[in-house]
């Protein structure tokens, strides 16, 4: 494979004023993760600690292997939304524990008593269903209030779920291990009670499915947190704990061991290669990577500041020349990679399409590119059948049993959003740029169809059009869009599996990559019915 | 008696270096070695070896028997003893010749005869080898004793005929403290020994201790190989010694030398050997003893001379005539040696033991290391604890003092505490660089509590980030998982990874990020976080930017325990766990039964102090009696079970409170 010749200039004006501009993104996107690190502030920390407690953070680093990564996921989830707390009140990701890649959630203790909300709930469900979907065994570190009382009309029902997975997880041999560091009452108890593998801390644990007040108020029995569902009580006499830890760092330390002796293997196997850093400097990615989603850009550029040694051998080079498609190793793992450089043709969705297929028989793992601002439109297009070849993508992105990842690096408008493994198609995990814009259209083309069709329907009527009434219309739903298809605004509604700064994707992507490996890579040649 | 095996019946430095010197000629070499060195060094770097017995000098390397049965089976020729154990034992070389095998070393007559202190020295002054005047006769009366010592004048030195150790030793510096000096004398030698006979010699202050190395040969050739000054000792043993002594002009020397072979003619010398003499600071000099055999100290003879004492030793041995006449050895420029002894300059110098994590010296122009241990190695309470010699050549004193400074400061030894830090402050010191060395150089200039080792914040600073980033850069080989991804990857960053450190009583907190390609950030404690590069590795040695400082660190580790070697020197380090200790559960406060089962017996009372682990109740359960004991140690609060009693798992039999 050779290496992408490069074209940038850093030292041209545009790219600079691009870094520039990019840079102030991910600098709000630094302050905002900071931000998510701090828990439930100064007052509720010191709080914690001065109970001798550890912070949530802090029984993650304590239990990820030292020199071990994590990834966090989904960091800002919630973000901006009233009454939701830092990292909607969980923090998680993927880690290494004793040499083995685990999904890890911890209840953020210093966030109203890591009380469940909405987004904490949404977030769980994601993280969960990414550990499955990755065969990943999930480690719950765990110290909650439980629901979020005041809000529980839109958690009871779907929060059941959690207790579901958990089994479910087990039927498959994907294994749970529980450490309770607090409360975990209610229904909250059913996480350690359906776990595999459950470490109760001395003294801390509180497990019970109702607490002393009511109890008393149930049956008149008056008894005690510790009787009642202690740490001893539990795995002296229910035998709902495993393990009775000394302390928190005991606790912590026998969930590295039982993940140590899990007898776990990973199943996934791909061509491997030494990896090698790019040739360019993934700096360059926030001069290259446009600040405004309106300005075009190579993704050849990207992908040389992502891929091992910035090599690419590239698919079709001058078909479709839109979808750019080819295959690269990344930290050592072989990916085939789907980029857009433009709008979907008809020959750029069936150049995708049938990748998608090569890809899947060799059992290749696929990356996306998403930089899209839909099919071509039109009545040339449509007499070409750009909805048949659309649909042809997006049958082989459904079908596909490849690990998919996808990274938002630009727009993110219309079925161009589904025919690029958008979230609804399921890719294994989806990041986020900072520059990053979804929506159906675009809020100029939004605003533009409204006024289209106002004018039409007073027409229609026979009314003149209120041009100032429409202007200020026009202008409140180009508000009302631009918000709601901005980065922010997607990662703190779980449209993504966290935003990053486009400098990390590479490590993000072999993280993720390295990850879905966990399970089983199956090719396959079996797609739904092509329209052709 | 021609040979060409050579047996040597020593063991640590001196046996590898006469192994060298013998490999070197073409000889044969065996070994022999006790239990506790059935891995030493010299039994690996000799052609053979043989066992000779368990550990203790006694059942080995002194047991003549089992030595000549090993030179028996090897067909071992010839025997060298080496220095120290049967080196200097008559009876030995008496036993060689009998047993036909070639003793390395002069005649027995010689041996024997300069066995005996009184003798030797007796037959010294009759060839007119200045001794140090002196009565040790049987008229013990006052009256003789007082004659005698105005005779021998003053200072004067009192001891026990029968002592040693010092006890009922007295200095006397004038005439009417004599009367009194002797009565107190006698009462301490008599108290001490049984036997209150005293003898008298004139006292020496100040002196220093100067050698003559001397060469014999069968032919009837005395040569003497210049001195050498070995005044700074301690515990009674040399631990530094140069040659030429800078307290010898060409005509001291001269006369000494004279003297010396004058001494080894007297004995009709053959082989090597050492004419030992205490110069007074008044340039007078008396003869003391004469060390029949390789001295440890003939290394720095060697390198001001070109020869190699232990091949002349092996020539002169076959019976040859030494290949060098006096006006052939002509010295040239000056050599120090530095003893490293496994010991404890802090305390009183009593030897050390352990296992040796590291032995490492960086290689020196000028530097010759003649040791007897590497890495790894155990050193035991069984032998003398001298690990190696550590020798420097250079045209000047300064320039070999200034070498000998840096062998030592960049040498890195570990596991087992040794007087390598002494040595260099001992170098270090004004009256080294003036030259004024005498025996009591060491009480003089190093009084007990300026023995050890300075306390330097910045040294052990350095080594809290040299170790963790040595821990890192090991870790960083050994990672499975995305071995490209920088470890300890994040991408939303709380805190960084700490490794946490005991020194001594010190515990100190270090935090690192690893930032690839061998950059680190590290903060120690709550210190501005400093970026620390690895500009070099070489095995266990590291060359580390830290800040804007670049120097080498060598870093070894035996589990949780890590030192450091660095410019500033060595710190010992001791890797905290990120978890606690394994506690033994212990009920809070209750002995409780394990299984129902009826109660046999209650062995404390209300109020009794237990310890932990006190058996507290007999419980007869599944046909088995268990015996219940306190968790922990405590004050019985209750006792809450009857013999006889029949009780259900889990109830509470004995409640304790705290202590």
């Amino acid at each position: 494979m050779r290496p992408i010749a490069t074209k940038v200039d850093p030292r041209d004006a545009g790219f600079r004023d691009n870094y520039a501009a990019m840079r102030a993104m991910v600098d709000k996107l630094e302050q905002a993760l900071a931000a998510s690190r701090e828990g439930g502030g100064d007052k509720y920390t010191s709080r914690h600690e001065a109970k001798g407690k550890l912070l949530p953070r802090e029984r993650i680093e304590l239990l990820v292997d030292r020199d071990g990564y994590f990834l966090e996921l989904m960091p800002l989830a919630g973000h901006g939304v009233k009454g939701v707390g830092p990292g909607a009140g969980v923090v998680g990701g993927i880690g290494v524990v004793s040499g083995v890649e685990c999904l890890i959630t911890a209840s953020e203790a210093t966030v109203k008593g890591g009380a469940i909300n909405e987004y904490g709930l949404k977030k769980s469900l994601r993280l969960a269903e990414i550990g499955a979907a990755n065969g990943l065994p999930n480690i719950s570190l765990i110290e909650s209030a439980g629901a979020d009382l005041p809000n529980q009309s839109k958690i009871f029902v779907p929060g059941g779920q959690t207790f579901r997975d958990i089994t479910r997880r087990s039927k498959e041999g994907i294994p749970s291990v529980c450490v309770v560091f607090g409360s975990s009452t209610a229904g909250g108890a059913y996480i350690p009670g359906m776990s595999d593998h459950v470490v109760m801390v001395k003294d801390q644990a509180k497990v019970f499915l109702a607490g002393p007040p009511l109890v008393k108020m149930a049956t008149g029995e008056v008894t005690d947190d510790e009787a009642l569902g202690g740490a001893v009580m539990h795995s002296r006499v229910s035998g709902v704990s495993d393990y009775l830890a000394q302390d928190e760092r005991d606790g912590v330390r026998l969930a590295r061991e039982i993940v140590g002796r899990l007898n776990w293997e990973k199943r996934g196997r791909v061509a491997m290669q030494a990896a090698e850093p790019p040739l360019y400097d993934p700096d360059e990615l926030l001069g290259i990577a446009s600040a405004d989603v309106r300005r075009p850009f190579d993704q050849r550029e990207v992908i040389a500041r992502v891929v091992d040694g910035s090599r690419f051998s590239e698919f079709k080079r001058e078909y479709g020349t839109t979808l750019v498609c080819g295959w690269a190793f990344l930290h050592g793992h072989l990916v085939g990679l789907l980029a857009n450089n433009g709008i979907l043709f008809s020959e750029s969705a069936n150049k995708g399409a049938q990748f998608i297929q090569l890809c899947n028989q060799r059992g290749i793992p696929l990356v996306f590119l998403q930089n899209i601002t839909g099919f071509m439109v039109g009545r040339q297009y449509e007499e070409g059948g750009i909805i048949k070849n659309g649909a042809k993508l997006i049958n082989a992105v459904s079908n596909s049993e490849v690990p998919i990842l996808t990274v938002m690096t630009g727009a993110s408008y219309g079925a161009g959003n589904y025919g690029m493994a958008g979230r609804a198609y399921d890719p294994r995990m989806l990041f986020t740029w900072p520059n990053h814009k979804i929506a159906v259209m675009g809020p100029e083309q939004l605003a533009g169809v409204l006024d289209i069709i106002r004018r039409e329907s007073a027409e229609k009527r026979g009314e003149a059009v209120d041009e100032k009434q429409l202007e200020m219309a026009k202008a409140m739903l180009r508000m009302q869009i631009e918000k709601e298809s901005d980065a922010f605004f997607a990662t703190a509604n779980l449209w993504d599996d966290g935003i990053i700064d486009p400098r990390q994707t590479r490590d993000v992507l072999g993280i993720a990559l390295s990850a879905a490996l966990t399970r089983e890579v199956r090719p396959t040649t079996q797609w739904g019915v092509f329209r052709h | 008696m021609k040979f060409d095996k050579v047996l040597v019946a020593n063991r640590g430095e001196i046996a590898r270096r006469v192994l060298r010197t013998c490999r070197a000629m073409g000889y044969a070499t065996v070994a022999v070695y006790s239990d506790a060195d059935a891995d030493a060094r010299h039994v690996h770097e000799a052609d053979e070896a043989v066992r000779i017995g368990p550990p203790p000098s006694a059942e080995s390397y002194l047991r003549i028997e089992a030595i000549l049965d090993a030179a028996r089976r090897t067909g071992a020729g010839a025997i060298h003893p080496g220095y120290g154990f049967l080196s200097e034992n008559a009876a030995f070389a008496e036993a060689c010749e009998a047993a036909g095998v070639v003793f390395i070393g002069p005649t027995a007559a010689a041996i024997r005869a300069m066995g005996s202190k009184i003798e030797a020295k007796h037959l010294m002054a009759s060839h007119g080898v200045p001794v140090v005047p002196g009565y040790q006769g049987e008229d013990q009366t006052t009256a003789r004793l007082t004659s005698e010592a105005l005779a021998i004048g003053f200072p004067l030195l009192l001891k026990a005929s029968a002592g040693g150790g010092g006890k009922g030793m007295r200095v006397v510096r004038a005439e009417d403290e004599l009367d009194g000096a002797i009565a107190a004398a006698r009462r301490e030698a008599m108290a001490a020994f049984g036997d209150d006979r005293l003898l008298i010699e004139r006292y020496v202050e100040r002196p220093r201790h100067i050698e003559f190395q001397i060469l014999g040969d069968a032919h009837g050739h005395v040569v003497h190989v210049h001195e050498r000054e070995c005044s700074i000792q301690r515990r009674h043993q040399k631990i530094v010694e140069e040659t030429p002594s800078v307290a010898l002009d060409p005509e001291l020397r001269a006369e000494m030398a004279r003297a010396a072979v004058t001494a080894g003619e007297a004995l009709g010398y053959r082989s090597a050997g050492t004419v030992e003499f205490i110069l007074a600071p008044d340039r007078r000099f008396y003869f003391l003893e004469v060390n029949t055999r390789l001295q440890v100290e003939h290394p720095v003879t060697e390198l001001v001379t070109g020869l190699d004492l232990v091949r002349l030793q092996l020539l002169v041995a076959q019976g040859q005539p030494l290949p060098v006449t006096q006006a052939d050895i002509q010295p040239s420029g000056h050599a120090i040696e530095c003893r490293i002894y496994a010991e404890d300059p802090d305390n009183a110098f009593l030897p050390a033991t352990g296992r040796l994590r590291d032995w490492h010296f960086p290689p020196l122009e000028g530097l010759r290391l003649d040791g007897g241990v590497e890495a790894g190695d155990e050193v035991s309470i069984y032998y003398d604890p001298m690990l190696a010699k550590v020798v420097t050549w250079a045209p000047t004193r300064a320039e070999a003092t200034r070498r000998m400074v840096r062998a030592l400061e960049t040498a890195s030894i570990q596991g087992v505490r040794t007087n390598r830090a002494f040595l260099v402050a001992l170098l270090r010191h004004p009256a080294w660089e003036a030259g004024e060395t005498d025996t009591h150089f060491i009480d003089t200039h190093f009084p007990p509590e300026a023995r050890g080792v300075p306390a330097d914040p910045e040294r052990d600073r350095l080594a809290c980030v040299a170790a963790t980033v040595a821990l890192a850069e090991q870790a960083e080989g050994a990672r499975a998982l995305l071995p490209s991804l920088t470890a300890g990857w994040r991408n939303s960053r709380w805190r960084d990874p700490e490794q946490r450190w005991r020194l001594g009583e010190a515990e100190r907190e270090v935090r690192y990020r690893a930032e690839g390609g061998g950059r680190y950030r590290v903060t120690v404690d709550d210190e501005a976080s400093l970026p620390v590069r690895v500009v070099a590795s070489d095995g266990p040695t590291l060359r580390l930017a830290i800040g804007d400082h670049v120097s080498a660190y060598r870093v070894v580790r035996d589990g949780a325990q890590v030192w450091v070697h660095g410019v500033r020197g060595s710190t010992a380090l001791v890797a905290l766990d990120r978890f606690p200790e394994e506690v033994g559960e212990a009920a809070a406060g209750s002995c409780l039964a394990p299984m129902p089962g009826k109660v046999t017996q209650v062995l404390v009372e209300p109020g009794q102090e237990v310890a932990q682990g006190q058996p507290l109740v007999r419980l007869e359960a599944m046909k088995m009696e268990h015996t219940l004991r306190a968790p922990r140690a405590g004050v019985v609060a209750a006792v809450l079970a009857e013999p006889g009693q029949l009780v259900e798992a889990d109830a509470a039999l004995v409640r304790l409170d705290e202590a």
